[in-house]
């Protein structure tokens, strides 16, 4: 049973309105491509984006020299069938794509890309099991995260999915996160910024799964 | 940080705050900026009952805290992690500092937590040599800075971009420009490097979660979960009062906080973690993980009867996002290390009385923090208390204790009226003000002109004015309360020409003295107690309503005497079911209609005394009554803002008063209004003394003045 229209509209509302960039997919293919598509289309160097290009000490620059040149998606849990599509469609663009090592990019890679398990309509946020540390790392360390989400999953409330996250949380160990849209401050001023230690976009991609 | 040895160097410091012209424009800017994106994020809600379940879920929690730890303890230890009891802030840095030793860590990150800023942690690990970086922006800058936080979510919301920029060229070594963007790139670049070198973390916890062991963080910038994830140890540090029950609580409790803190519907990021998860740069793949929980008086807290609401606080910071003097003078003046009126509280406990002594007295007690709070504490209360606790243990100082004596017998503090009318004489030049304050008064008081004691109090002319109504309607009391009996007379006496008019029988019990709600704001407690039962005696008359012209004397009356007198004395709670604000009975009771008043169709704007809108939640009435009285009302601009008067407060605190009725007298003038009207002679006599200080060109006046101006 997937959610009712004002459910899914209200998860896409607010969703947008922190600045998520939402979208709907008919399968993981074209899920994969639009995810191919806007790393291509990324500047060459995308570290330009979050602060390679500012004056930093030296410290802070030689971390930004470890960043390999060339573009990285980074999709550690996905299965064998998406991850062999994905790598295709990577290669005839000159991408590379990793599933784990996401200690060695900790300068960033170009886009995480994920499934996330439950969204809730009422925030527009993804429910994320991020146990595993490749999976939790390519959604903080990626400079833009995209993530599907089966519409099926998306749901009012959190409460509506209790039984769910309390199953999660009763794993043994679990890192569970609720993301909603990309990392903001406004600590400077109360001047809003995008993309402070986490990713500078979040693209959800609504995945039709009846 | 409090520093201030007396009120007199406390008042230096407020005054420099005042004078920081960029931190008065960025307080200016979220006062405004803040209501506003509240109210959006709410729309959708019934904001009262989420608060309610939050009040709900925290209390159920206090009153079993050693259960909660207990199962919390057992969950997350079956769960690889290895809980602490820190009994005080000493104690839980010991545990951190011994932890960063036992497994040779040299570099620790931190995430905010408010926690670890009370216990001074960082100040401990670096006596070891540790290297510790706050990772949140606005905790890096004024850790950079050796600053404490000004504001619980906004820790650098007093610094301009130019501060930071600066402070960023001596960090990189490079110079930085001022662009707030580039400015976060720079932080996100630096600090990443940080967290790649750290072996420890270290959080706060927003929740922790007994049935599950679960702790639960929210942050926007990311920062907790790469602090969480990337060092081979983390140590989360969280008073007892973060333990809830289930996930159902915590996610009530997250519905709330994000709202009521910044607009926002939710954080960018919620993080729960159960257990200690993989980390593939621990021995054995795993984190190291210590969850440590801290007392520090929060246990004795949470058994007493009136101070265990303040351990519902969740932090959100928003009592200090509408907190008039808040908006003039920021967080380091407006708390130690918790900040705001939920900081004045806390320093208190925390941090002991030196630290609060000055600080509990800067309340100007208007009930905005009380109205906002997400866990329904009663704050201004609370900090009301604090106050009279500290002078009971310092002793109280003579003005105060003076004029606890002298409210509490009614005919010497009337007499004592009289006599300063004849006093005041050579100040006043014939007109209705002190035209010359005496010199040791004039130099901080001189923004507003103060109102000179009437010839005669009202309870003089009472007897000869008192109409006669045949067959009435209600029969009313007044109270009068002091002000408008010694110094606006005039006040009553249209109220009681309105009253008679409508068919109302009006009386004036000659032993009601004054309310004693200045007693309450110097901390005298006990003299308040024998002014209560004084009053209730005095108007104990087969009287339908007790009436009051006077905002203050009507919420003290109504809410703090049965208060003050427990909750089981029947005849408080009697006396405080008859009180009513004279707009409220003019309107809910009576009825009135523009029949009877002339429609002239001036215009006129209100301000909304705290005690009226707040404290009663008398709103719509005095809008209402100004409209059926023939007037055009325009509404102000922060109508419901505190006019900076707060009866003895604008005595104490002279330079914040002045600043909170500038900005009140800049408002009421842009509606182009001709009369500002109010409900509340304490209003009257700041706002009026401030327009004729300020030539403002309209005048100020009690809403029974300009209604009975247009009775037919």
């Amino acid at each position: 049973m997937g959610p009712t229209p004002e459910v899914l509209e209200k998860f896409r509302k607010k969703a947008e309105i922190v600045s998520a960039i939402v979208s709907e997919v008919d399968s993981m293919a074209q899920a994969i491509a639009y995810t191919v598509d806007l790393c291509a289309q990324k500047e060459a160097c995308q570290l330009l984006m979050s602060g390679c290009e500012e004056t930093l000490s030296d410290k802070g620059k030689d971390l930004c020299e470890l960043k390999e040149w060339g573009k990285i998606i980074a999709a550690p849990a996905l299965n064998d069938t998406d991850m062999a599509e994905l790598v295709k469609q990577a290669a005839s663009r000159d991408i590379s794509v990793i599933k784990d090592g996401m200690r060695s990019h900790l300068a960033g890679v170009d886009i995480g890309f994920t499934v996330a398990d439950y969204g809730i309509g009422e925030t527009g946020s993804l429910v994320i099991d991020s146990s595993s540390e490749e999976l939790r790392l390519s959604t903080m360390v990626s400079e833009i995260h995209v993530a599907v989400i089966p519409k099926s999953r998306i749901r009012a409330t959190a409460e509506d999915m209790y039984a769910e996250l309390k199953g999660f949380m009763s794993q043994k160990p679990n890192y569970l996160a609720f993301v909603t849209g990309a990392s903001r401050t406004a600590d400077i001023e109360r001047v809003l910024a995008l993309g402070v230690h986490g990713p500078l976009e979040l693209h959800i991609l609504i995945l039709e799964d009846k | 940080m409090q520093k201030a040895k007396n009120l007199s160097e406390y008042n230096d410091e407020l005054r420099e705050a005042l004078d920081n012209t960029f931190l008065r424009g960025a307080m200016d800017k979220f006062a405004t900026a803040y209501p506003v994106g509240r109210a959006n994020a709410f729309r959708e809600y019934d904001v009262e009952a989420l608060i309610q379940e939050v009040v709900k879920a925290k209390d159920a929690g206090l009153t079993r805290l050693d259960e909660l730890y207990a199962e919390f303890k057992a969950k997350a230890e079956a769960n690889g992690v290895k809980v602490h009891m820190a009994k005080d802030g000493d104690e839980a840095n010991e545990i951190v500092a011994r932890i960063a030793a036992e497994n040779k860590c040299k570099i620790i990150v931190k995430s905010k937590s408010m926690t670890a800023e009370e216990t001074l942690l960082n100040h401990r690990l670096e006596k070891d040599g540790l290297e510790v970086v706050e990772t949140d922006l606005g905790e890096w800058i004024i850790q950079l800075r050796h600053e404490g936080p000004s504001h619980m979510v906004m820790p650098a919301i007093h610094l301009s971009r130019y501060q930071v920029a600066e402070l960023f060229s001596q960090v990189t070594r490079h110079d930085q420009s001022s662009d707030i963007q580039r400015l976060v790139k720079v932080a996100r670049r630096e600090l990443r490097q940080k967290y790649a070198d750290a072996d420890m973390g270290v959080s706060g916890a927003n929740f922790a979660i007994a049935e599950t062991g679960t702790i639960g963080l929210m942050t926007n910038e990311g920062n907790a979960r790469l602090v969480t994830t990337l060092p081979r140890v983390h140590v989360a540090i969280a008073g007892i009062d973060k333990l809830c029950g289930t996930l159902d609580d915590a996610l009530k409790i997250l519905r709330v906080v994000p709202k009521n803190a910044t607009g926002q519907a939710i954080t960018s990021y919620v993080t729960w973690i159960s257990g200690a998860n993989e980390c593939q740069t621990a021995p054995g793949g795993k984190k190291e993980m210590h969850i440590i929980f801290l007392d520090n008086g929060r246990s004795e807290m949470a058994k007493d009867p009136l101070f265990a609401q303040v351990l519902r606080c969740v932090r959100c910071g928003a009592c200090a996002n509408v907190c008039p003097v808040y908006r003039m003078v920021g967080g380091h003046q407006m708390g130690h290390i918790y900040i705001g009126a939920i900081g004045l509280i806390l320093t208190y406990f925390f941090h002991g009385k030196d630290k609060a002594k000055n600080l509990v007295q800067n309340c100007i007690n208007c009930q905005a923090c009380k109205h906002i709070c997400a866990a329904g504490i009663d704050l201004p209360l609370l900090i009301k208390e604090i106050h009279a606790r500290i002078l009971d243990e310092d002793g109280h100082p003579l003005p105060s204790m003076l004029l606890g004596k002298l409210l509490k017998n009614r005919k010497l503090f009337h007499a004592f009226l009289r006599t300063a009318k004849m006093a005041q004489r050579p100040l006043t030049g014939g007109t209705q003000y002190i035209r010359h304050l005496p010199h040791i008064f004039s130099k901080d008081h001189g923004f507003k002109a103060l109102p000179a004691i009437a010839a005669k109090p009202f309870r003089d002319r009472f007897a000869a004015l008192k109409p006669t109504v045949s067959a009435p309607k209600y029969r009313i009391a007044l109270f009068s309360g002091c002000v408008q009996d010694f110094v606006y007379p005039e006040q009553l006496e249209a109220a009681v020409k309105v009253l008679a008019a409508h068919n109302v029988a009006v009386d004036f019990p000659m032993d009601q003295s004054c309310c004693g709600l200045p007693l309450q704001m110097m901390g005298e407690k006990k003299a308040g107690v024998d002014v209560a039962k004084q009053n209730i005696a005095a108007m104990s008359g087969d009287y339908d309503y007790i009436i009051t012209l006077c905002a203050s004397c009507a919420s003290h009356l109504k809410h703090n005497y049965p208060f003050l007198l427990g909750e089981n004395d029947a005849e408080a709670k009697a006396f405080a079911d008859k009180v009513m604000p004279f707009s409220a009975f003019m309107t809910d009771v009576l009825g009135v209609t523009a029949d009877g008043f002339k429609q002239t169709h001036e215009r006129a704007t209100l301000h909304a005394p705290c005690h009226l809108c707040r404290g009663m939640g008398v709103v719509e009435q005095p809008r209402q009554l100004l409209a059926l009285g023939g007037y055009d009302y325009a509404q102000a601009e922060q109508e419901q803002v505190c006019c900076g008067f707060g009866g003895t407060y604008s005595a104490k605190f002279p330079g914040i008063s002045e600043q909170i009725l500038k900005n009140k007298l800049t408002d009421a003038g842009r509606t182009g209004a001709e009369v500002l009207v109010t409900e509340c002679p304490g209003c009257i006599m700041q706002l009026r003394g401030g327009a004729e200080v300020n030539k403002s060109g309209f005048a100020v006046r009690h809403i029974a003045e300009v209604l009975a101006d247009h009775l037919k």
